[in-house]
């Protein structure tokens, strides 16, 4: 077992922190449009159109921070299209939502054409004066790109949002009774198609992180699958900021310790090394939540369309 | 001559003449491709593309190109190549190593619809199967891999534990040895042709653990794309592209698969009414396999070493598995001198001796 020192634990925290990033910008954005009671399935698409957009865009301007905020921009036009499919014109949530990924992946496909191969502008890293100079915790935590902590900030500002803000508590209401809060005066369509813009581009930054930062480059379908697993995340965490926080670091956090012992040789099968970030995450998180005797959020009017007139 | 005759005289002439130029021009062959990934993956599934593209061009209007992209390993790709056999294709491509099954099913279903499996080893009286000798391209690359990495550390970025990949695998360790006797090999498995990210991630815990040249053996450029982030002495290659956007550094030479030979070849077969069942494989000597241009990095007697490498190959005089060779856990496997036979590497399932990295099956 002496091939386990082979692993720096402080490079490891580092590569599961950026690892991760990608997951939890897209699960705050996805929890914060589920907390108003919308559900919506095109995290996938939405990601990898904001990857293609701010791609593209940081290509063209030689700019990565207008890169994200295409990328962003992105996310949240395609988040729109359901938005108003789902709330103006009341179509499925589910069915829209499935519809939605499916377009991204091909428009994405299409706006990238003649971008493959080509290198993005370098986004440098950031290190924060004095916090980076913190023993262990500096170089794990404040040694990052610009990213990175956006997402330590949203994710305090989703929780601080959710808990105290005013706004955060019509929202809540909207989520639960959008009926009620109808009658209150509140603006529940208005609402909750800017939390669907939210979610968006929270997808769309994520995405950007892949095609601009993670590795870095286009490549067609190159999100794979995570924006379920985003999806997958806020289901799991009963849709509570912290505890969607700690699901996105555990699966980033498994997936590259499970490299990481591959790559140092100890000898568990391929396979179940492989398999251990599904898995273990999915198992944290339900045993969390059952301890917590059922304080995971599940909004009483997810998924359900609204209209005034009901 | 009555007018009777002579209408239907002319009626008779006309109709063979009709026929005969209708036999001229013949119906074009329609040719299916279908692939694993998207057309534009910058590596695998991309140059079958370009080498269907190129079929299509040498044959012009007497070839119809019919393809599909990203078809998933498995019962849906049942589907695809039904699909295509019905939409009248005459001969069917299906291009990556979970096909296989598929291939064969669907085959058996429609009797006169030719396939060809491309890194398989199964076939039947309508199915071919194509390959690539993928590791006498290894051989340069793992040379090179050899001689660059200053930390005596390599990396290998594999998919599944395929024979191609496990060829792969023992090819580039035992020529990495060759030019560095004290080179360790990591093999992290992906479970993946495709996915960018999770390629990143590997790719990155290899560069955290001290492996500074990194060979794929999956599908994008994510790779090259992450050494390319990082800088500095690290190194890796092209894989099945030549991906030359990324020299002279971090690439250093590449394995391109130059699939259009073969597809011009067999198609032709099926305008003749030649084609038959056949088990292809091929190397650098038939030009399948094909080394990219030496970096500049590579300094001018390596290159030369392993040009020489890659040239004895093609011209048959050494063999990438000559032994004396032993299996990972040392029973013999060649005899000194003795040359592996293409059954043992067509179902090859054993590392070679001095790779630390187990099997997954194990």
């Amino acid at each position: 077992m002496s091939n386990l020192l082979a692993i720096n634990p402080t490079l490891l925290a580092i590569a599961l922190i950026v690892a991760s990033t990608p997951i939890l910008l897209a699960a705050m954005g996805e929890l914060i449009v589920e907390r108003a009671g919308v559900l919506n399935l095109g995290v996938e698409g939405m990601m990898i159109t904001g990857a293609i957009c701010g791609f593209a865009i940081a290509v063209e301007s030689q700019s990565p921070a207008l890169g994200f905020l295409g990328a962003a921009l992105g996310g949240a036009a395609l988040a729109l299209i359901f938005g108003v499919l789902t709330q103006y014109l009341l179509s499925n949530q589910v069915a829209t939502g499935l519809a939605l990924t499916l377009f991204g992946l091909g428009l994405s496909a299409m706006i990238g054409q003649g971008y493959q191969g080509v290198r993005p502008p370098p986004t440098s890293a950031l290190p924060l004066p004095v916090l980076s100079d913190i023993p262990v915790l500096g170089p794990v935590l404040f040694n990052h790109d610009p990213i990175v902590y956006l997402s330590f900030v949203l994710v305090l500002a989703c929780w601080l949002f959710l808990k105290y803000a005013r706004l955060g508590l019509i929202l809540r209401a909207i989520g639960e009774n959008p009926e009620a809060a109808h009658a209150l005066g509140y603006k529940v369509v208005r609402i909750r198609l800017a939390a669907i813009a939210f979610g968006g581009a929270c997808a769309g930054l994520g995405g950007a992180y892949l095609s601009l930062l993670r590795v870095p480059q286009w490549t067609d379908g190159m999100t794979a699958g995570i924006g379920w697993i985003a999806l997958a995340i806020v289901v799991f965490s009963g849709r509570r900021p912290w505890r969607a926080l700690l699901g996105a670091y555990l699966f980033g956090g498994v997936s590259v310790l499970q490299l990481n012992l591959q790559a140092a040789g100890i000898a568990i099968p391929a396979a179940w090394l492989s398999m251990s970030p599904f898995v273990i995450t999915i198992v944290v998180l339900v045993i969390i939540s059952a301890r917590g005797k059922g304080d995971a959020v599940e909004p009483a009017a997810l998924g359900r369309s609204f209209h005034a007139s009901q | 001559m009555t007018l009777k005759t002579l209408i239907t005289g002319s009626l008779a002439a006309l109709a063979l003449g009709g026929a005969a130029m209708a036999q001229e021009a013949a119906e074009p062959v329609t040719a299916g491709f279908i692939y694993v990934g998207p057309r534009n993956d910058g590596g695998w599934s991309q140059h079958h593309h370009t080498s269907a593209l190129e079929m299509k061009e040498h044959f012009g209007d007497a070839v119809t190109l019919l393809e599909q992209e990203s078809v998933p390993e498995g019962p849906d790709a049942e589907r695809a190549m039904t699909q295509m056999a019905l939409s009248g294709a005459d001969i069917i491509f299906t291009t990556s190593f979970g096909f296989m099954d598929p291939t064969i099913n669907v085959a058996a279903r429609f009797p006169n619809v030719k396939f060809e499996h491309a890194t398989g080893y199964k076939t039947a009286e309508n199915v071919s199967a194509y390959n690539a000798r993928f590791y006498e391209g290894r051989t340069v690359t793992g040379y090179i891999a050899g001689a660059m990495t200053k930390t005596n550390k390599i990396g290998y970025i594999a998919s599944f534990p395929i024979p191609e990949v496990i060829q792969g695998i023992n090819s580039t360790f035992i020529h990495a040895r060759q030019a560095n006797p004290d080179v360790e090999l990591t093999v992290i498995w992906v479970n993946t042709w495709f996915n960018p990210a999770e390629e990143a991630n590997a790719t990155q815990a290899m560069l955290d653990q001290g492996i500074d040249v990194v060979l794929a053996h999956t599908d994008s450029t994510a790779p090259l794309a992450r050494l390319s982030d990082v800088g500095g002495e690290v190194y890796g290659f092209g894989q099945a592209a030549d991906m030359i956007e990324y020299a002279p550094a971090p690439r250093l030479s590449s394995i391109i698969d130059n699939w259009a030979p073969y597809y011009i070849e067999r198609v032709q077969a099926v305008m003749d009414g030649t084609w038959e069942s056949e088990n292809n494989w091929y190397g650098i000597r038939e030009g399948m396999v094909g080394i990219g241009e030496f970096s500049e990095v590579i300094p001018e007697d390596i290159r030369a070493e392993a040009a020489a490498l890659r040239d004895s190959i093609a011209a048959g005089e050494y063999h990438p598995f000559t032994g004396p060779l032993n299996r990972q856990d040392g029973t013999p496997w060649l005899a000194e001198g003795e040359v592996a036979d293409d059954e043992t590497l067509l179902g090859m399932d054993f590392l070679v001796e001095g790779i630390r990295t187990q099997l997954p099956s194990n």
